[in-house]
């Protein structure tokens, strides 16, 4: 009982126990429980406000959008109007932007998530020469900013004539060296060397007990490691930036800061940015919400070293 | 358990006809030994290949270039271009740079405020979270997550539209109070700057710290209860020597993060005229290579900007395992 039960809820019985003997200490715990909630609830609104504010924002039009009060709705809803506009405009080009999103992210962080894992099972479960050299190395490249080497990424790229495609984007989202990291420590503390060498003796090859065994234990380190590679991809701004100038291959943030930088011009652009955002904050705030629970369960593995 | 059956049930069937097995397990023997020495270069090879690709090359190329001199003949180059070795010079040139150099101690002093009251601020809200006394975790935990869900640049334009005057709500209520705060001023808009990369960044932060919170033995709880331990007591003499780790962890992130800082500076800068195109160290080197189109002064800044990343994340832990020790 003891083992499995969590801190927060022996402090919940600890609570139950109290409230049944000393009245006064109950009384203590719940007046905590209030000034701890209502702090919590203020440093939420802080969190939330700026979601809020664009949810209705994006209901408005561009006039309201400057004569009414921007925490509250305006009396015509022209939601809908927005979000035709924000779909429609140029062809639909903001659907092809959620789309190279969706490639770069989900395509890049699926690959990379694989071969960070099959890295990191290789340097944790197999005795070879140079393989402390080959982990030093890519521990360094957790500490390279990604941003430093991005300019010299397009140099290379330029010279390989694959500047400016959907390869100069996703080539470097493939590699994670973090999340090879993380997948040596979950190797050497979870993948047993006494199945493999039972697989070994019934004749399976080196590769075979990788997929069949190594991935099987490794699944809840390479959620961590997929859903940190998605958000990095998907979060990524300078890459794409430098790489690219056609604007059909931008992912979303490019674009919505394309249509950012012309609201000087033409204040419509309002109406299509705060649309685009929401837009475009829908599928990743849910996505935060339904997956905060195995960023957790795998992200402990990472920080005990 | 299977591994115990497994290779228990593999021994008595070598046992049981030693004539027959022996000359074919050697020889299995010896294709197995090769087969295993060059298993985890295969299995490394893909993330090897472009790790060599996206990281050691470039990183190569930059050195390169950082010590290459560009010089063109002819008034418009159009007599070819001839490049040699530099020296130093693109070096000298970055670091003579006044808007280079200042972007580079704006940003000390920006992780020197923003990185140890984001710290803060996330174990504080982490130890609320867990201490039990608070209602709905689950709710305030996935509400202060969600930020780290919205891109840099977005969440850029998102606080940019509360930063403008006319549009930001925030004003109109200052207003009311007779205050009129100018967030995009030159002397308030690297604090505005700092609210949002702490917007961003806080509730990713707290859930690693969380995370090392949760797997604090209970019994470690329990004594501190059997021995009277008020929660104040609690919180610095257990649960903080116990997170270190992970506030380690965050801090280095956050320092590197802070010496990147781009997409804000560069987005805020179309609505605040007093960030200008040298604002940030990247944004400096993002300049020089693009608007100037002096690709070897930027591979020197980018490289100045890595090792002041290195230089200080190494002496941030050499400190804190000073401390420890």
């Amino acid at each position: 009982m003891t083992t499995t039960a969590n801190p927060k809820t022996t402090k919940d019985t600890t609570v139950r126990a109290s409230r049944a003997t000393k009245d006064r200490s109950a009384g203590k715990r719940r007046s905590s429980t209030i000034i701890v909630t209502a702090v919590l609830v203020v440093v939420a609104t802080y969190f939330l406000v700026p979601v809020y504010w664009v949810v209705v924002a994006a209901t408005k039009s561009t006039a309201d959008l400057f004569g009414t009060n921007g925490f509250w709705f305006a009396p015509t809803f022209a939601l809908w109007e927005n979000i035709s506009r924000v779909l429609s405009y140029d062809n639909g080009i903001f659907l092809q932007w959620f789309l190279n999103s969706v490639l770069y992210a989900g395509v890049g962080a699926l690959v990379a998530t694989y071969f960070a894992a099959a890295g990191g099972y290789a340097l944790a479960k197999y005795e070879f020469r140079g393989r402390n050299l080959v982990f030093g190395t890519i521990l360094g490249g957790v500490l390279v900013p990604g941003t430093a080497t991005a300019l010299p990424l397009f140099l290379l790229f330029s010279q390989m004539g694959i500047a400016n495609t959907y390869w100069s984007v996703l080539l470097p989202s493939l590699v994670s060296p973090f999340g090879l990291f993380l997948c040596r420590i979950y190797s050497q503390a979870t993948v047993d060397t006494s199945l493999m060498e039972a697989a070994r003796l019934d004749g399976a090859s080196e590769l075979r007990i990788f997929h069949t065994i190594g991935l099987r234990v490794l699944t809840p380190a390479l959620v961590t490691v997929f859903l940190f590679q998605l958000v990095g991809i998907w979060n990524n701004y300078f890459l794409p930036l430098v790489m690219l100038s056609d604007s059909n291959l931008y992912p979303i943030t490019l674009g919505l800061n394309n249509w950012l930088s012309q609201v000087d011009r033409l204040p419509e652009f309002y109406e299509l940015t705060t649309g685009g955002v929401l837009l475009s904050i829908i599928p990743l705030g849910i996505a935060m919400v339904v997956l905060q629970r195995f960023w957790r369960g795998g992200l402990t593995e990472g920080s005990v070293k | 358990m299977t591994t115990t059956s497994h290779t228990a049930g593999a021994q008595p069937r070598q046992e049981d006809r030693p004539g027959q097995r022996t000359p074919t397990k050697a020889a299995r023997g010896t294709h197995r030994t090769g087969a295993t020495a060059r298993a985890p270069w295969i299995l490394l090879a893909p993330f090897l290949a472009l790790f060599l690709l996206t990281f050691i090359l470039p990183i190569i190329v930059a050195l390169i270039s950082s010590f290459t001199k560009v010089t063109r003949s002819g008034l418009f180059g159009e007599a070819g271009v001839t490049s040699g070795f530099a020296g130093f010079s693109n070096y000298a040139q970055a670091l003579s740079d006044g808007s280079f150099v200042a972007s580079i101690g704006r940003m000390l002093l920006f992780g020197v405020v923003q990185v140890p009251f984001m710290i803060v601020l996330c174990t504080v809200l982490a130890l609320m979270l867990e201490s039990g006394s608070a209602k709905w975790p689950g709710f305030f935990r996935a509400a202060y997550f969600l930020p780290y869900g919205v891109p840099g640049v977005i969440a850029t334009i998102l606080w940019s539209f509360l930063y403008v005057p006319g549009l930001s709500p925030l004003l109109d209520i200052a207003g009311v109070f007779g205050l009129s705060p100018d967030f995009l001023g030159p002397d308030t808009v690297l604090w505005s700057i700092a609210n949002i990369v702490t917007w961003s960044y806080t509730g990713y932060n707290m859930l690693i710290i969380v995370a090392q919170l949760k797997s604090i033995p209970v019994e470690l709880y329990e004594a501190a209860k059997v021995d009277g331990a008020s929660t104040l007591r609690v919180a610095t003499s257990i649960q903080l020597p116990l997170i270190r780790p992970a506030l380690v962890l965050t801090t280095v992130f956050s320092i590197i993060g802070t010496l990147q800082l781009f997409a804000e500076a560069q987005v805020l800068k179309t609505v605040a005229p007093a960030i200008d195109s040298q604002y940030t160290p990247n944004l400096s080197a993002y300049t020089t290579a693009f608007a100037y189109n002096d690709y070897n002064v930027a591979a020197a800044q980018a490289v100045l900007i890595a090792l002041a990343a290195f230089t200080l994340s190494f002496v941030f832990l050499k400190f804190t395992n000073r401390k420890s020790s």
